[in-house]
């Protein structure tokens, strides 16, 4: 393992740190220019960390050390999961520590932790949360491994740093298979990170929020942390679109030295930037759906990702 | 003679006499269960002394059933002289029996060491008696899985049947806990029966019941199907598969709490034992569409265990139908390894088996834990109904934190155990479309999806059960006089949830365990990474997975930030009440409910059930809900087939007459017409 690697992975990970809140922002940004409102600055959500961080945390008199710890395991396996995803290069030392299966199972753990911690005080609020929210989390998971399965059978791996190898050796054809499979993933994506057919990310209606309840009872430093770990989620997620339907750009096996890892950083951000107002352009166009629309709208990303599978099995493309 | 060579000389001595030792073991549970029977009331004799040592044999068992896992370790059998004249005992311990050996000292050991702290005098049953019963399970349990005739498992098999039995009434005098035995004694022998008569159709006509005979025994494809889909119902009634899963809501919150983590965790492991034994040693070909079948029949289980298990408002209920959800993943492992190994994809068939072996082991820890801990909440609150716990996680600090790994551990969730196992089980799924039948490997990805599904609804369930009993706040004024458990049973409860980080940390030594067993059965088994706490079950490039790694790197991760924020932050905290958006007031009865928890899952899945609710009209000025849940199966076929035995013993009673001169004539008839038969 030469210093190269190690600094690139240490890089990648101080990287999605640093421009998780940036990336929350643009999108805020985009959806404010495309709903004719003034936008906020791009590093509002900087300072809105910082005045977090200042606070005083004000704690419910009988919150429990769980309520206590989760934000900080919450930021932990959001960084752990930054370190793994390809974002820039894929030969990373903590590539293999867990396969893409792996890390659904690291959101999980995520997600069960903050519901637990959402249920810790035993607020109205924080418990309709935590429920709404492991609902939607059984719901997304089955489409998400179908997504996953269509990219097994495509390049034999569940890797995600060999499937890009594996992806940008092959050849630049898209496959029908695929594209069906990006647009279930967007629709989880969506789902997963309380964007807006599922959740409104701005809602101040407490009986319509599935996130934003769960997180009610955080003040100060432990609501920096939870904010800042679902921007990075959001990042994660991004990410591992890029890394399943767009790997143009990553740093690839062997492809060591500045240049490929200048390349990797503009693309990167290119593809943020792309991709934030992409982001922005959907929820902007969509509606809020009720709450137990919610199934349906998984089901169909569900139904997308086996139609993309049975592409894949039936024609062979 | 240094350290390491004594290890290596002692585990060579251990090994050369693996079986008598394990028989020395097996005999010391009955010992100890026959000593209690001297001072049977005393509970400080019986709990202290006897199930402390039962403890150390059950330790005993693990060691020297994972000794029968190493490399080098030959197959030992042994014809004990016991049994009936023709028919001696035949014991053969083999890596499949050493497994299950492993499992059943290493749950066995974390139980008895809870139970010797939990068992209370005055509550049923005399505390000598319990003893007895419990040693006599734990033997009959060790037996059936060393047992090498069909005699011998089906006395060891009937002998945990009756034993558990007698467990589970050991409070009978609730008519409900009688009703729940009968139902267990009931599916218990309909399972037995059709063992038996799998056995029967196994020995293929040399009518010789040792295992031996039954290897090399060679069936038609018919009767070798027949035997399998009579294993099949036989343990399949016994593990809970869905549709003979109906004794298994009774009798789990019937029973005793440590009796119920034995029967979840270990007994119905015995009927994986059985399945695997059978279909995997004694039958000499295996067809794919067996391995369809018990995949569907697994998911299906799997799905309905966990749709049942989150509408449930009994804690132990709810555990009971997440144990029917396991065994469903259990036996989809299986049919995915008799899928494979019919399509010749062997080392396929090794990765799948060994998913459902590794599940099988960590079922054992995490359900036993999860069980022991509602004991010990069912001890301190005396309440078993969810609507009235809560907030428990400050009364009951270890059995909450301890509970904990539990929860997340079974809610399968990384760095711990019950994510391994569920991971290998997804990668084996990867591998379907290599399967050489159109249709099929087009149909079992599918299967993923469900297999997923069911996995993220067990975390729907599992954050339910914790989130309600042991977080928010205490829904009834009693729960404030709750106390922790004593050091016994945090000790019992600590074991388990040190196996299910161990296994969750590195996997590989689970790995390693089912490969000795694949390695046996199957003549394959799955590569392992070389350094110990990587698993790269086919190759690197495909999948890997650390444990280790992961709960170090979120260890890591969390302590930095820790100190970064201690550093560049004042860390001022100031408590309040709770904000809850302002609302003025607020009682504990406004969290959710169980009842709440259900009702996504009674919206989405309504299909499941059969439900009668009372819905107050706005006007009532005592409004009342009610919500009654039914099993649509138990309608469906139980009380049918009870009707039509009810029909059937009215149409043979016309025999019973009730005069003498006729009961003379059936016996003379029936002469007549053997002599006929004979002459």
């Amino acid at each position: 393992m030469s210093g190269f690697t190690i600094f690139r992975q240490f890089g990648e990970v101080v990287l999605g740190i640093g421009i998780a809140p940036l990336f929350a922002g643009w999108i805020a940004q985009c959806r404010a220019w495309l709903q004719n409102r003034s936008a906020p600055p791009l590093l509002q959500p900087y300072r809105m960390l910082r005045k977090l961080f200042n606070k005083d945390a004000a704690l419910a008199t009988d919150a429990s050390a769980l309520f206590r710890t989760t934000p900080y395991v919450l930021f932990g396996t959001m960084v752990l999961a930054a370190a793994i995803i390809p974002s820039l290069g894929t030969d990373l030392p903590l590539a293999r520590v867990a396969d893409a299966i792996a890390l659904i199972g690291l959101f999980a753990t995520a997600r069960v932790s903050l519901a637990l911690a959402a249920m810790d005080i035993g607020t109205a609020f924080g418990t309709l949360g935590a429920r709404r929210e492991m609902m939607i989390g059984f719901l997304a998971e089955p489409a998400l491994l179908m997504v996953l399965f269509n990219a097994f059978l495509l390049f034999g791996s569940t890797s995600l740093s060999n499937l890009v190898d594996a992806y940008s050796a092959r050849r630049t054809v898209i496959d029908p298979s695929v594209i069906f499979a990006a647009i279930a993933f967007l629709m989880v994506l969506l789902a997963e990170n309380a964007r807006i057919p599922i959740d409104n990310p701005a809602t101040h209606l407490e009986l319509t929020m599935i996130h934003e309840a769960m997180v009610l009872e955080y003040s100060a430093r432990h609501l920096a942390l939870v904010e800042w770990a679902s921007s990075l989620k959001l990042f994660n997620y991004a990410c591992i679109g890029f890394a399943l339907f767009l790997p143009w750009g990553i740093a690839t096996h062997g492809a060591d030295g500045g240049r490929a890892l200048l390349l990797a950083v503009t693309a990167l951000m290119t593809k943020l930037a792309i991709a934030g107002a992409a982001l922005a352009l959907i929820e902007s166009l969509s509606a809020k759906v009720r709450i137990f629309r919610a199934p349906e709208y998984l089901a169909m990303a569900f139904l997308l990702a086996v139609l993309g599978l049975l592409v894949h099995l039936l024609l062979g493309a | 003679m240094n350290l390491s060579s004594w290890t290596s000389w002692s585990i060579q001595a251990l090994s050369r006499n693996d079986l008598a030792l394990l028989l020395t073991c097996v005999l010391s549970w009955l010992i100890l269960g026959v000593v209690a029977l001297v001072r049977p009331h005393s509970v400080r004799f019986v709990a202290h002394v006897l199930f402390p040592v039962g403890a150390l044999v059950g330790l005993g068992v693990a060691l020297l059933g994972g000794i029968a896992l190493t490399a080098g370790h030959a197959v030992q059998i042994v014809v004990l002289p016991l049994g009936l004249p023709d028919l001696p005992f035949h014991v053969r311990l083999d890596p499949l029996s050493g497994f299950f050996l492993l499992l059943l000292g290493v749950a066995g050991a974390g139980i008895s060491t809870f139970a010797a702290g939990y068992f209370r005098s005055g509550e049923g049953t005399a505390p000598g008696l319990l003893c007895l019963q419990y040693h006599i399970f734990l033997a009959s349990m060790a037996a059936v899985v060393l047992a090498d005739d069909a005699y011998f498992f089906m006395v060891a098999w009937e002998t945990m049947a009756l034993s558990s039995y007698f467990l589970v009434t050991s409070q009978h005098r609730i008519p409900e806990i009688r009703r729940a035995g009968f139902l267990y004694l009931l599916m218990a022998h309909v399972g037995a029966i059709c063992i038996l008569l799998s056995f029967g159709v196994l020995q293929g006509g040399s009518w010789q019941f040792t295992f031996d005979a039954m290897r090399s025994a060679r069936l038609t494809p018919l009767w070798a199907s027949t035997a399998f889909l009579l294993a099949l119902l036989g343990f399949g009634a016994k593990a809970g598969l869905v549709p003979m899963h109906v004794w298994l809501p009774e009798a789990h919150p019937a029973a005793p709490s440590p009796v119920s983590a034995m029967m979840s965790g270990m007994m119905l492991k015995t009927a994986v034992y059985g399945l695997l034994r059978i279909s995997f040693d004694l039958l000499h070909v295996r067809f794919w569409q067996w391995g369809v079948l018990m995949i569907a029949l697994g998911l299906f289980s799997g799905l309905f265990g966990a749709i049942f298990a989150a509408v449930q408002t009994d804690m132990k209920r709810l555990l009971a139908y997440s144990s029917i959800e396991n065994i469903g993943l259990i036996f989809t492992g299986i049919g995915l390894a008799i899928l494979f190994e019919a399509s010749n994809l062997r080392l396929f068939a090794a990765l799948a088996l060994s998913a459902a072996l590794i599940h099988a082991l960590n079922h054992a820890l995490f359900k036993s834990l999860l069980f022991l801990a509602t004991g010990s909440v069912l001890h301190a609150t005396k309440q078993r109904s969810l609507g009235k716990l809560g907030g428990l996680i400050r009364r009951m600090p270890w059995v909450a934190s301890l509970a904990l790994v539990g929860t997340l551990s079974i809610a399968g969730l990384p760095p711990l155990n019950g994510f391994v196992s569920e991971w290998l089980l997804l990668q084996s799924f990867l591998f379907t479309p290599q399967v050489p039948h159109a249709f099929i490997n087009m149909l079992i990805p599918l299967g993923a999806a469900a297999l997923a599904l069911t996995v993220a609804l067990a975390a729907y369930v599992m954050v339910k059960f914790y989130g309600v009993i042991f977080l928010g706040q205490p829904r009834e004024p009693s729960l404030v006089h709750a106390h922790d458990a004593n050091w016994l049973e945090r000790l019992g409860l600590g074991w388990l949830a040190f196996g299910c980080i161990l296994i969750g940390v590195l996997p590989q030594l689970a790995l390693r365990a089912a490969g000795a067993v694949t390695g046996k059965l199957l003549g394959q088994s799955v590569k392992l990474g070389s350094p110990v706490w990587w698993i790269t079950p086919i190759a690197p490039e495909q999948a890997s997975y650390s444990g280790l790694y992961l709960l170090a790197g979120i260890a890591g991760v969390v302590s930095v930030t820790y100190l970064l924020v201690r550093i560049l932050t004042h860390g001022r905290v100031r408590r309040t009440a709770s904000w809850d958006c302002g609302y003025p007031w607020q009682t504990s009865r406004m969290q959710d409910t169980a009842e709440g928890f259900g009702q996504p899952i009674r919206h989405m899945f309504g299909a499941f059930f059969r439900m009668e609710r009372d819905l107050p009209s706005p006007s009532d000025i005592a409004p009342r809900y009610r919500i009654h849940i039914e099993d649509r199966l138990w309608r469906a076929i139980y009380l049918p087939i009870a009707r039509g035995v009810e029909r059937l013993a009215d149409v043979v009673s016309v025999l019973q007459g009730g005069r003498l001169a006729i009961y003379l004539l059936y016996s003379f008839l029936t002469l007549l017409s053997l002599l006929a038969f004979v002459l």
